[in-house]
């Protein structure tokens, strides 16, 4: 017999002899903020990212080259604004373990915990979330849902290999409790809010 | 309704004055209050270590004593918690589950079965620190524990806002445990102890005079460590606030 | 008669205070000042050092109150230890109190893994077709050697030496690292509290914040022999950084990299992996082989289960709403290779045990060592387990009953654990219910078993009894004894021992009352 079959066979020999029903799991989306937009930038502030307020007029991609200005790497994988290390001819994902900024766009985010989710449609070389020292992330405010009981039913769940939640920073607090952000993977994330281009469909 | 007194083993031997603010309290309403003079313990100090088998002969004894009461109360709620929660050594007749379900520790038979309003004779003008066991609150559900979010509700504290001049402190950890456990506190000593300083000096910062419960174990085990590191507080029963004790 | 020399400037009582360097020194003319009530000589505290984990010894029972007492002996950890833990505690409440559904959702998480483990074998059987057709290499281990087994062998096949992993308890379970080491492989801990744990060969002493146990300078001792940190400086943003720097290399240049589960979706052959450092992502997405060790009761039935999971583990473990990545492998990226290793180690057993099964739903949160009051005052490594805390004390007798045997009376059974469980354990009824148990298959001391079989005749002898505590002074030399086994010393040690009153109730009673009956 395979450990397959040991381990199967001794479930079976175990099961409790108990009735365990599957219980039907609300939405709880009973009480919706009046502003997604205004709920997410409030949670994605006590995570410890930061909102990119675009200029009332002129170009909306402003905060974003204000932020970029000095850095010497930033690979950028939106169309709305071009950076120096494509991300497309990346042979392994170490190869950007140089890059300041990464600039990506996210699939949708969350009002209730201030989180972007990016899959591996939006990264191209999923590493590149975390190599970089700093993140700056786009975000259509058509694309936010009011808590995780609506993003698990997008469908990035069932069509991406990886998909992956960012909610600020990286960050630890394993010292005597002092926070650190940057501990592995990103020292900043930023969000802009900006539409995505007409002709540019989500993956 | 016919009440049987049951004083626990450690009441009856270092606490004797809760014992009879129990039984003085109870008869202030009217009430006929009997003492089984056989009565001994409810077998919690073998249960609770484990040995199940060895509370058998005790647990009986228990039955023997209290049966034929309309309610058995005591002024202990881990007493209470095991007999009507645990208390399966023996075989479950129907005398004992009579006996078992009959059982209630003072508070709740204050607040949910006479259902008291009013305590006139009261008086207790000082500031104290309630201490709810862990056995009344988490177990014979005094009151609301800090880690449900569930509405607030507190049967002790009901009663005692009912007495004239008592002023409630609001300690940094209201129910966190203060470290008796049962035997516990000496199986385990040096947590235990460290629980009991922690405890009183957290009632002692909040400006706490007297800590009261209705858990004489815990109040001892407090005292004792109160004594051994000098923090200055006194100790009393709700069971001697209720029935018009002074300081 | 002769004297000792006279005393000259550099003795010492607390020689240890002294330092070499002063950068606080105030110098004139090449001379180090001391008027005005500076010393004479450079003075400064060393730092408390720290105490360590119980000590194991082969079988023998865990004495998990001698680590307990030098624990708090340690006054400056023992302190710091318990204030941050109840902080947690108390940022969990407040977590709590945002949410107006989270009593549901604790009974939504208590039923969905209550069901998902009275049919675990038709969801593994989902999870592993699922998985599979995604091009997920599934392996099934029995035992933690099994286990260790199956990951050699992928890593030899890619001729692997150096492996970056991030937190997995299931690991630990398994000795991992030390069979890692055994045959040449190089295993790097990529998050901080472990880094540190590692680096400093000792365990974790918690499920979420595997140092919490340690102080800044006892991370700054850590490094300072291991990464070349400069041991005078504490500064904890210094000591992360240079982690981070010092570590980075070691993800880029490694062969392979390992991480645990959170959560295994049944229905889309999907696992979840939570961190707050993004090092779990760095360690999947760097490499390409990516190997997930993961316990056979993670799991479970679909995503929609999900986010009742999600919601609660970081509220409960941290006080925060969501890990900073909560990260969802379903499939192997590009040009990767993404193995899955299924853990028994003694599950599928625990699920037959009527009284225990239920502790298969656990987490991982640790807030039930949060809120413990025994836990927070003893430290995690005092239970000389993998896992520790109120958890710990209803799984550790499954993996060894005599090892473990003490874990269970290590417990005032106050019941905050059961309360704060997202999964609603009834952690402190199991606590009670191993006593029993241990009890019945001997696993406990027979002067305490004696001692007990006494007590349960003396007090179901009312006469006998009686006489025992017929005055104060023998009660007080009789009613203790029943309790302990060493005599009176162990309520006394650390305590006052309780004031004799005059007479009993019993005599009262009997003199002011007697006339009645």
């Amino acid at each position: 017999m395979s450990s397959r079959d040991d381990i199967l066979a001794s479930i079976r020999a175990n099961l409790p002899r108990a009735d365990r029903p599957l219980p039907h799991v609300p939405l709880f989306d009973d009480d919706p903020p009046a502003s997604l937009m205004s709920a997410f930038k409030d949670s994605l502030h006590r995570m410890g990212g930061m909102f990119l307020d675009p200029p009332a007029s002129g170009d909306i991609l402003a905060p974003v080259r204000a932020k970029i200005a000095d850095a010497k790497i930033v690979c950028s994988t939106v169309p709305e604004i071009a950076g120096n290390r494509d991300v497309v001819t990346v042979g392994m994902p170490r190869d950007l373990a140089d890059v300041d900024f990464a600039i990506v766009r996210a699939s949708f985010a969350v009002a209730e915990t201030g989180s972007v989710l990016l899959s591996d449609a939006d990264l191209h070389v999923n590493g590149v979330a975390y190599l970089a020292q700093h993140l700056i992330v786009l975000l259509d405010p058509a694309d936010i849902v009011v808590n995780l009981h609506h993003a698990y039913r997008r469908p990035e769940f069932r069509d991406r290999h990886y998909a992956s939640f960012h909610t600020g920073p990286s960050a630890t607090a394993d010292i005597e409790g002092v926070l650190i952000h940057g501990a592995q993977g990103v020292r900043s994330l930023s969000v802009l809010p900006i539409a995505r281009a007409v002709g540019n469909p989500t993956h | 309704m016919r009440i049987g007194l049951f004083v626990p083993c450690y009441i009856d031997a270092f606490f004797p004055k809760v014992g009879v603010a129990t039984l003085e309290l109870l008869e202030r309403f009217g009430h006929e209050v009997d003492y089984p003079r056989d009565q001994t313990c409810c077998g919690q100090p073998m249960a609770n270590s484990g040995f199940n088998a060895e509370c058998a002969d005790t647990e009986a004894l228990f039955v023997r004593n209290f049966s034929g009461f309309d309610y058995v109360v005591s002024p202990s709620g881990s007493c209470v918690h095991h007999v009507r929660d645990n208390f399966d050594a023996i075989e479950q007749t129907d005398d004992v589950k009579e006996v078992r379900s009959r059982t209630f520790e003072l508070v709740e038979f204050l607040h949910d079965i006479l259902k008291v309003d009013a305590f006139p004779w009261a008086k207790f003008p000082h500031r104290v620190g309630l201490h709810n066991s862990c056995g009344t609150l988490r177990r014979l559900k005094h009151a609301r524990p800090s880690e449900l979010h569930e509405p607030f509700f507190s049967k002790p504290v009901d009663l005692l806002s009912k007495v004239d001049g008592i002023e409630f402190v609001r300690p940094a950890r209201p129910d966190e445990c203060c470290g008796f456990g049962g035997t516990f506190s000496v199986f385990e000593e040096v947590v235990s102890t460290k629980m009991g300083y922690d405890k009183v000096r957290d009632h002692a910062q909040a400006g706490a005079e007297y800590i009261v419960s209705a858990d004489s174990s815990c109040l001892m085990h407090q005292r004792g460590c109160a004594e051994r590191i000098g923090v200055p507080m006194k100790f009393i029963h709700i069971a001697e606030i209720l029935n018009g004790a002074s300081a | 008669m002769t004297m000792t020399p006279e005393r000259t400037d550099s003795a010492m009582l607390h020689s240890e205070l002294r330092v070499e360097c002063d950068p606080d020194a105030i110098i004139r003319d090449g001379h180090r000042l001391d008027h005005a009530e500076g010393t004479s000589k450079p003075l400064r505290p060393a730092p408390e050092p720290q105490p360590r984990g119980a000590k194991v010894r082969g079988n023998r029972p865990i004495d998990q109150q001698e680590a307990a007492a030098r624990f708090i002996a340690a006054t400056e950890h023992e302190k710091m230890h318990d204030e941050r833990l109840w902080d947690l505690r108390q940022k969990r409440d407040r977590e709590m109190h945002g949410i107006p559904e989270w009593e549901e959702l604790r009974s939504l998480a208590s039923a969905i893994k209550e069901h998902t483990l009275t049919h675990l074998d038709e969801y593994l059987d989902q999870f592993e077709a699922n998985a599979r057709s995604n091009g997920i290499h599934v392996h099934w281990a029995r035992d933690a050697a099994e286990h260790n087994k199956i990951v050699h062998g992928i890593l030899r096949d890619h001729r692997a030496t150096s492996l970056i992993k991030s937190k997995s308890m299931l690991t630990e379970e398994c000795g991992f690292r030390h069979y890692m080491a055994s045959v040449g492989i190089e295993v790097i801990e990529t998050d901080l509290g472990e880094r540190i744990q590692q680096l400093d060969n000792e365990d974790p002493s918690h499920v979420v914040v595997p140092a919490v146990h340690k102080l800044r300078t006892d991370v700054a001792e850590v490094f300072s022999h291991t990464i070349g940190t400069d041991p005078g400086n504490t500064d904890v943003h210094y000591l992360a950084e240079a982690q981070r720097e010092a570590t980075r290399p070691l993800i880029l240049n490694a062969d392979a990299g390992m991480t645990g589960a959170n959560f295994v979706v049944a229905e889309t052959g999907t696992f979840v992996v939570c961190t707050n450092e993004g090092n779990a992502d760095l360690s999947a997405n760097v490499p390409k082989l990516h190997i997930a060790s993961i316990g056979i009761e993670k799991i479970v039935p679909r995503l929609e289960h999900l986010a009742v999971f999600v919601r609660l583990l970081s509220r409960s473990a941290l006080g925060s709403p969501m890990t900073q990545y909560t990260s969802h492998f379903r499939g192997p990226r590009t040009g990767g290779e993404m193995h899955v290793v299924l853990v028994d180690n003694g599950r599928s057993e625990r699920l037959g045990l009527e009284e225990f099964w239920t502790s298969l739903k656990c987490i991982r949160c640790g807030a039930c060592m949060n809120t413990c009051p025994v836990y927070r005052r003893s430290g995690g490594l005092s239970y000389g387990a993998t896992y520790s805390g109120p958890i710990g004390l209803i799984i550790d007798p499954t993996f060894n009953a005599r090892k473990y045997s003490n874990l269970p009376f290590a417990s005032s059974l106050n019941g905050s654990c059961t309360n704060v469980c997202p999964v609603k354990i009834n952690i402190h009824e199991q606590i009670y219910a191993w006593r029993r148990v241990l009890v019945k298959q001997h696993e406990v001391p027979l002067a305490k078993k004696a001692a007990m079989k006494a007590a349960g005749v003396l007090l179901s002898r009312p006469a006998a009894y009686r006489a025992a505590i017929a005055s104060a002074d023998t009660a007080l030399a009789h009613l203790p004894r029943f309790v302990i086994y060493n005599g009176l010393n162990a309520w006394g040690k650390h305590r006052e021992v309780p004031h004799s009153p005059e007479q009993t109730f019993h005599s009262w009673y009997h003199a002011n009352r007697g006339a009645k009956r």
